[in-house]
């Protein structure tokens, strides 16, 4: 493991690659007239971008645009209000991941929830959630299950195990979302303008690479899979301007010591046992078609919608431009709020929230 | 069957007396004390520094200590960073009705011997015992005592362009051990918290090195909060190396997995000092003979006086501004 951590991580490498990087970019702009853009679907890149400082070094030469890939920014307000809600009944635990805590409903949020006595906790895998559950026989528990392909495979466990164990006073919450889906919807409208994907790490060890090809044969766009270390990013942003240059769509698994070309199969199995496809809504964009995945009818006494549902209102309407954020079309300084009326302190959008949100990527890394 | 802390041991009869002799006094050796309402103490010729903390650790045992360990360290720190000689310490414990006696005595004898380690003495204490439910085990107040003898106060106020950051050791263990502790890794790691007294190795640093302008001992908020409060308290602007800060593989692999930052975790056996341009060699070899110390690193230096910035060099050559911490750190989805 040693020599491979070096190399992805070796400054002096990492400062070859960015120039060889701004090089390419420059040659495209010449060839197509403007600067190579991107979108890394996965908030984990666009964490590890602004972090590793790719992100303020590449602002001249090539636009990193933070799209949908974040679990938490993307959940609609009215399934946030619905989950805060959902800690009004009597005798309920409700287990959640940190970053759901304090994502501000239209009335307060989690954290504000379990301040005022509610019993809310942070469990570090949606399992814990399960062993409360024995833990508490006179309890219910219910796990808000939030996530992208990465999360879906761990809440499919957390069922199993609760199927298995016949825990009856569990049940899970959930809103998960799909990438492809989304990623058709934004290249469908049209709205941002992009040269290529640089594809999701830790989605891709689930799906696997071959799922990709709709973008290449029905949309001519690259991709290119990408690990999160410096070295690992930059130089999938190399290759996809290496394809653009030589007018290539083609899918590259620059991630192969994780990523399979078919995924991983247990987890996609797991998946498909318990999860079923549904019309889900994100924010800022709205109900896309089997877009997420629920549980299965069979599995009906694990499922907190049709055990305890719950019945809110519109939610209010505030000035963040969370919505467009995650669709590309604007970055975090364009909201009136950022920095402002919203700070991780005081987050009014769910972008600030999630520690993978833009908004807060910008906000902790990218702020003068 | 287990002996467990009832409501007695706290109503000031004769369980309480037995406690407080058969327990505190007799590990704490202040029978002398233990007489009067109140510590009778004589302090040397000099400036005294006075310092209080309240230690509420979950779960009260980890890797590498537990409650009381920290109490006494943590405090006996806290003086030895504003350079002052830890002199005496009191103890108030708030106990939940139930709390294993055993645990409690483990707890004593860990505090009696680390307070060994920098010659402190533990001169006081008070014990109040709360229904169950009502604390989460064990909670703990220390506060100590200790002399800056004339000559040997620090001057903070001083700290100028090229002088060095230098942190004794690796950063965010304690974070991680407590993390694990509390079975929310959901990995196993035989990560130690670095919980210890740092009198001994900051001795050992002084006497080598009249050069040392500050330190401070980086606990919640970790490295990155107590160097942005140095920076905003005595206005200077500093700049540190991402990849000279010394960090455990265990540690940057539990926080990649988490998405936590180990800048910001805890630590409660480091200490970071402010050393005067050319003295960093001194320093760091004196820190390095030490067991503690074996790992301290130069970090980053002083930039300029005024404005009261930090900032990280990157391993790509620029450079960021680091914040302190907002809020808590959560760990992530995905």
């Amino acid at each position: 493991m040693e020599p491979i951590l070096k190399e992805v991580q070796d400054a002096g490498l990492g400062q070859s690659l960015l120039r060889e990087v701004i090089r390419l970019a420059d040659r495209f702009k010449e060839k197509y007239g403007h600067p190579p853009a991107y979108m890394e679907v996965c908030g984990s890149h666009t964490h590890a971008l602004a972090r590793t400082g790719i992100k303020r070094a590449l602002k001249d030469h090539v636009r990193l645009i933070s799209g949908p890939g974040c679990p938490v920014c993307v959940t609609d307000q009215k399934t946030i209000d619905a989950m805060i809600a959902l800690t009004e009944g009597e005798n309920r635990i409700i287990c959640t991941f940190g970053d759901m805590l304090r994502i501000p409903g239209s009335k307060g949020s989690l954290l504000k929830a379990k301040t005022e006595g509610k019993d809310i906790r942070v469990v570090y895998s949606p399992s814990d959630s399960v062993r409360i559950a024995k833990e508490n026989p006179d309890n219910e528990v219910i796990f808000l299950g939030v996530g992208f392909e990465t999360t879906i495979p761990v809440l499919g466990i957390a069922l199993k195990e609760a199927w298995e164990d016949g825990v009856k006073n569990f049940s899970m919450w959930v809103t998960t979302k799909l990438v492809e889906p989304v990623v058709r919807y934004l290249l469908d409208s049209g709205e941002a303008k992009l040269d290529g994907f640089l594809l999701p790490g830790h989605v891709s060890v689930v799906l696997g690479k071959n799922q990709y090809s709709y973008l290449v044969d029905e949309y001519g766009v690259p991709g290119v899979i990408s690990g999160f270390e410096m070295n690992e990013m930059l130089s999938s942003i190399y290759l996809l301007i290496e394809l653009g240059l030589k007018e290539e769509a083609k899918i590259i698994n620059n991630y192969k010591s994780v990523v399979k070309d078919e995924g991983n199969p247990q987890a996609l199995t797991i998946m498909e046992t318990f999860f079923t496809p549904n019309d889900e809504a994100w924010r800022g964009i709205g109900v896309i078609p089997k877009s997420g995945l629920d549980i299965r009818e069979e599995y009906r006494s694990l499922n907190a919608k049709i055990r305890f549902p719950v019945t809110v209102g519109e939610p209010i309407k505030t000035k963040c431009r969370c919505g467009e954020i995650i669709r590309g079309l604007v970055g975090p300084e364009d909201c009136p709020l950022f920095g402002k009326a919203c700070t991780p302190m005081k987050p009014i959008g769910p972008c600030m929230v999630s520690s993978e949100g833009s908004c807060s990527a910008h906000y902790k890394y990218l702020r003068e | 069957m287990k002996e467990r802390i009832s409501l007695e041991h706290g109503e000031g009869g004769e369980l309480t007396h037995r406690l407080i002799r058969e327990l505190f006094v007799e590990h704490f050796g202040h029978h002398d004390q233990a007489r009067l309402d109140a510590a009778l103490l004589t302090l040397p010729a000099g400036k005294i520094a006075y310092t209080t903390d309240t230690f509420v650790v979950s779960p009260p045992f980890f890797q590498g200590g537990n409650i009381g360990k920290i109490a006494v360290a943590g405090t006996v720190n806290d003086l030895a960073v504003s350079g002052a000689h830890p002199l005496y310490i009191t103890c108030g414990y708030i106990i939940e009705e139930g709390f294993p006696l055993d645990a409690l005595r483990t707890i004593v004898e860990t505090m009696a011997e680390e307070a060994k380690k920098s010659g402190v003495r533990i001169v006081g204490g008070d014990t109040k015992v709360v229904e169950k439910g009502s604390a989460d085990g064990i909670f703990i107040n220390t506060a100590g005592i200790g002399v800056i003898p004339p000559g040997e106060e620090l001057h903070p106020e001083e700290m100028e362009e090229g002088d060095a950051v230098i942190v004794s050791g690796t950063v965010g263990d304690h974070g991680v051990a407590i993390l694990a502790a509390r079975g929310e890794l959901g990995i196993t790691t035989e990560m130690k918290s670095d919980c210890t007294s740092l009198y001994p190795l900051i001795s050992n640093v002084r006497k080598a090195s009249q050069g040392i302008r500050m330190m401070r001992d980086p606990t919640r908020g970790g490295l990155a909060t107590t160097l942005v409060e140095i920076c905003e308290d005595f206005h200077v602007t500093m700049e540190i190396e991402e990849n000279a800060i010394p960090v455990k593989r265990e540690v940057s692999g539990a926080c990649d997995i988490l998405g936590l930052d180990p800048l910001y975790l805890a630590n409660e056996g480091k200490v970071i000092l402010i050393v005067r341009k050319g003295e960093e060699e001194k320093v760091l070899q004196a820190l390095r003979e030490t067991e503690e110390g074996r790992e301290a690193a130069l970090i980053g230096r002083v930039t300029r006086r005024g404005e009261g910035k930090l900032f990280l060099r990157m391993p790509l050559g620029s450079t960021r501004r680091i914040y302190r911490l907002s809020g808590m750190q959560l760990p992530r989805i995905c």
